[in-house]
């Protein structure tokens, strides 16, 4: 075996050099010296994400083409890891907290091995390869999940994804067995794009299809496969929270693309279009009915996220430029999502508030969150000059550029979402500016950490949009 | 880049925002300084440009536009930060300095929070001047939302009585028109020229190069025309007019009466009806009927009310429900009797929303049967009342009469049947106008004083003549000396007219 093939996955190889630093650490380092795990862990991952926006990617395949680290790739790398750079940041207080100190290594262990999961999913381009790296991203989760060990919905939380991952787990088998015998035994995406189209016309392949949409759609939390989002972002801990509704989501939105483009290309027209018009559109709509209701804001994230996942994939209908608008949309919504995070987070930790009620009055005794709030959801409900608008509307203008009568009207379904969408991110800065009435929220300072998260996020909200540079990158890594 | 002055009607508000952000959370007098020195600098810049472009046009320049600009900005989608103005936006560049200026004296007292209202303020004011001068329509229509999304926190934090429900309706509905107008800026672009790569945003490219498919024009047309409609309070969707504009604090109603609903007006002729004219010749009969309705219906409707505030909203219903009337004549006098009567209404609903928010400053209540006698309690606020009324019904030597003269004149021109019907329906609102404007003006002003605690109430203070005293001789001004402005209206439509005489 050629061990130089090794060199091509540094993305991979950095993220495990930094999970086993962490992992010795946190094993050998004595007790005393346990209280800098943390900015351990933070400047090292720091490091490591500047490395993997600076190192270069490698076109070739390589394990007989079953791994690829090009640009696209190694880009969308770059933007995760900066994502979960915010979500460390963020969670920092947390891990000091009196529950979890005792357990705070296993926090970071664990976050770096769903990490180096989602870059297998990213990187695969053979189903096996990818399905490790889904499971490598999911289990690990399921514990993460139910890190609150005294909290009884984060054991519920926790039960209920599990029982769902390894449900959709084998409903992803079970699509991918069918594809197996289309695509002539084999499982590369490059060997099943030539000899799927074998299979025309059964019936056969649109389930195996359906099952593989269905498989990763629940990773995405796309309608119908989104029931256990809203129970397991409320029981898990808010860092958790956060970090399922964007990194992970991201990571799949990526691979969802790379399957469905470059795997079952071929039968875009025939027999996936109009799924992915049926889940996109009940995605969108779906996610933002049940946000109007919510009250709690971990659930209220939840439903937006599964909103937002829906406009997500509208890049997959269309082509290079469509991936490119992806990723620019994930990387922005993850500044924004987390940005509303890092308020969220913020205040629970400091007086266990969660709900929207709660965040009556808030500009009084706390003016800098409530502004960083009021921007994110802006950002999150596309108002311009926030980021959110460019993304939302370049994601727009890549799907109408193929110019179907029938992608423009997706396009209208979801632009009158956005409205729905709008009212429920202004009930967040209604509750905050409007709504008369003494704050339950003291003031308070924040710690110095959480600070940066949140300064970086809104840094990320005011200036992606108007500064061309990352969409630009997105479109240079996808396009060349 | 920032040698264009335009761009700097853009920076300037930014740099008001950031000095805000400077002061100090209550210190009033900073915050007043770096207000009344930026409207200041907006409005000396809006005088500096409107006689700079007179004195271009006067030595023979005759470019479409002027100033203009073009900086790339998302290269990947040939997306520009593209600048210029013909005579149209520079008249409107200068009513919003002008409005913003007067805005600013208006709200001298705003309370609470007085930095966030500004900062608001201020992004509001980015907005609508970012939109003026752009001539990319990406650029344009984000302008046009930055200058929406603000409402929504003035109206609920700074207005009265119902104000959440007004201001999340208001939102709603303008983002629900700016998602159909979306669409339709998308289905331009994507028709703009004839090959894929060579797409524009730019609105003059797409009209030289008159690409877009007449089954296209169709529809991009209805979708432009109902999203910047709703925002000209097209029948039925001016539900979120009167509404927002009864529960807006003063220097907002004036604002937003004042120039965001000219937006409306502005981009139905900029961009639906120049970019898609044989759209607009085939199906311009649709958006008649329902301007139609507009204008009647809300004089109809201004009639009844006993808010003041409500009765300028529908009045301002009808007559902005005139301008888009007029512009879908689709001929040249009417067109620009469309233009004064933006700057007209204008200037007039900003006089009478100052003068309400003075007036209810002072008496608390905004009803007309509680209130009378006016000219005895506070006689300067008085006459100010009367002459912004008789601006409204359109009484000769103010721009009212001017704009709606020359609308009739040019809607005239019209000779078929389903016009003549139209136009007729149209000019009966200026009796109606007149009933509702006089039987307020006889009520408030001129009436028995119907509550003796009102005798003790004094009249304007220095900054509220001044507010007022720059309206009223802006209104003066066009109503006297409409000539030079009606030329340079009319000279701007010439591209407009051409591309409609083409497509025929």
């Amino acid at each position: 075996m050629d061990y130089s093939q090794f060199g091509a996955m540094l993305p991979e190889l950095i993220i495990l050099g930094v999970f086993l630093l962490v992992f010795l650490y946190d094993t050998f380092g004595c007790d005393c010296s346990k209280k800098f795990l943390t900015p351990f862990t933070t400047v090292l991952f720091g490091l490591a994400t500047v490395a993997i926006w600076l190192i270069p990617s490698y076109d070739e395949y390589i394990f007989g083409g079953m791994y690829v680290n090009d640009t696209a790739c190694q880009a969308m790398k770059a933007i995760l890891n900066v994502g979960v750079f915010i979500v460390f940041l963020q969670s920092a207080k947390w891990t000091e907290s009196d529950e979890v100190a005792i357990r705070k290594g296993e926090f970071y262990e664990l976050i770096l091995v769903t990490l180096f999961g989602m870059y297998l999913m990213i990187s695969a381009r053979h189903f096996l390869l990818f399905v490790i790296g889904l499971e490598s991203a999911s289990l690990p989760l399921a514990a993460l999940v139910a890190f609150n060990k005294k909290h009884y919905e984060s054991h519920e939380a926790a039960a209920k994804y599990i029982l769902t991952a390894v449900f959709s787990s084998a409903i992803l088998m079970m699509g991918l067995s069918f594809v197996y015998a289309f695509s002539g035994g084999s499982l590369y995406f490059s060997d099943i794009c030539s000899n799927i189209v074998n299979g025309r016309g059964t019936g056969l392949l649109v389930v195996a299809l359906a099952f593989v949409l269905a498989g990763i759609g629940f990773k995405l939390s796309l309608v119908p496969f989104h029931l256990w989002t809203a129970d397991v972002y409320q029981g898990a801990p808010t860092a958790i929270t956060s970090y399922l509704s964007v990194i992970s989501k991201g990571a799949a939105a990526f691979a969802f693309f790379v399957i469905f483009a470059q795997a079952f290309g071929t039968l875009y027209s025939e027999v996936w279009e109009w799924m992915m018009y049926a889940v996109i559109i009940a995605t969108i709509t779906v996610g933002n009915l049940f946000a109007i209701r919510q009250r709690n804001m971990k659930r209220f994230m939840a439903f937006s996220s599964i909103s937002q996942a829906g406009y997500i994939m509208l890049g997959v209908m269309a082509g290079g430029i469509g991936l490119a608008s992806m990723m620019y949309y994930i990387f922005v919504y993850i500044v924004s999502n987390l940005g509303a995070f890092a308020v969220i987070s913020s205040i629970e930790n400091n007086s266990g508030k969660l709900s929207m009620d709660d965040y009556t009055g808030l500009h009084k005794t706390n003016p800098w969150l409530s502004f960083a709030m009021t921007l994110a959801m802006f950002s999150l409900a596309g108002i311009p000059p926030f980021a959110g608008f460019f993304s939302k509307i370049l994601i727009f203008t890549a799907v109408t550029s193929t110019g179907s009568t029938a992608l423009y009207m997706l396009v209208l379904v979801a632009l009158i979402n956005t409205i729905i969408s709008l009212y429920y991110y202004l009930l967040v800065v209604k509750a905050i500016w409007i709504t008369p009435g003494e704050s339950a929220i003291a003031n308070y300072r924040s710690a110095c950490s959480e600070r940066i998260a949140l300064w970086l996020c809104v840094a990320g909200i005011i200036f992606f949009g108007i500064v061309p540079f990352i969409y630009e990158y997105c479109v240079k890594a996808v396009i060349g | 880049m920032f040698g264009n002055i335009l761009i700097w009607f853009v920076i300037v508000p930014v740099l008001m925002m950031a000095g805000l952000a400077c002061c100090g959370n209550s210190n009033m007098k900073a915050i007043r300084t770096v207000m009344v020195a930026g409207s200041t600098v907006l409005l000396g810049m809006a005088v500096w440009l409107v006689c700079e472009f007179l004195s271009l046009r006067g030595s023979g320049d005759t470019s479409e536009m002027l100033f203009t600009g073009s900086w790339l900005w998302y290269a990947p989608l040939n997306i520009h930060l593209a600048v210029g103005v013909d005579g149209i936006s520079v008249l409107m560049l200068l009513l919003s300095a002008i409005i913003v200026f007067a805005g600013t004296f208006a709200s001298w007292k705003i309370d609470p929070l007085p930095k966030n209202f500004f900062l608001w303020f201020c992004l509001l004011s980015t907005g609508v001047f970012g939109f003026f001068i752009s001539i990319d329509m990406f650029t344009m229509f984000m302008f046009y939302e930055v200058a929406l999304i603000p409402m929504y926190l003035l109206i609920g934090v700074w207005g009265t009585g119902r104000k959440e429900y007004s201001a999340m309706k208001l939102t709603l509905m303008l983002m629900g028109g700016s998602a159909f107008l979306m669409l339709g800026l998308l289905g331009i672009f994507w028709h703009s020229a004839p090959t894929m790569d060579q797409c524009t945003w730019n609105i003059l490219e797409i009209s030289h190069n008159a690409a877009i498919d007449p089954s296209w024009q169709r529809l991009l047309f209805c979708f432009t025309f109902v999203g910047f409609g709703v925002l000209g309070a097209m029948f039925p969707f001016h539900t979120w007019s009167p509404d927002g504009h009864a529960c807006a604090p003063t220097a907002v109603s004036m604002l937003h009466a004042g120039v965001l609903m000219k937006l409306g007006g502005y981009g139905c002729f900029r961009i639906a009806i120049f970019l898609c004219p044989q759209g607009a010749q085939e199906l311009a009969w649709i958006f008649i009927i329902l301007t139609g309705i507009s204008v009647v219906y809300g004089a109809f409707s201004a009639c009844v009310q006993t808010d003041l505030k409500y009765i300028n909203a529908y009045s301002s219903v009808s007559h902005c429900g005139m301008v888009l009337f007029a512009i879908l004549m689709l001929n040249t006098t009417a067109m620009t009797g469309g233009i004064l009567q933006m700057l007209s209404h204008g200037l007039m609903t900003a006089l009478f929303f100052a003068l309400i928010g003075m007036i209810y400053g002072r008496t608390h209540t905004r009803d007309i049967r509680q209130m009378g006698g006016l000219m005895k309690i506070m006689p300067y606020l008085g006459v100010c009342y009367m002459i912004a009324g008789f601006a409204s019904l359109g009484l000769p030597g103010m721009s009212g009469f001017v704009a709606e003269m020359t609308i009739f004149f040019g809607a005239f021109e019209e000779a078929d049947m389903f016009h003549r019907i139209f136009v007729i329906a149209a000019t009966c609102s200026i009796v109606i106008t007149a009933v509702y404007i006089l039987r307020v003006v006889g009520k408030l002003v001129l009436g028995p004083v119907q509550d003796e605690h009102h005798l003790s109430l004094t009249d304007a203070s220095w900054w509220e003549r001044l507010s007022t005293v720059t309206l009223i001789v802006c209104l003066a001004g066009i109503g006297f000396f409409p000539n030079w402005i009606n030329e340079t209206i009319r000279t701007s439509f010439e591209p407009i007219i051409n591309a409609l005489q083409n497509a025929l």
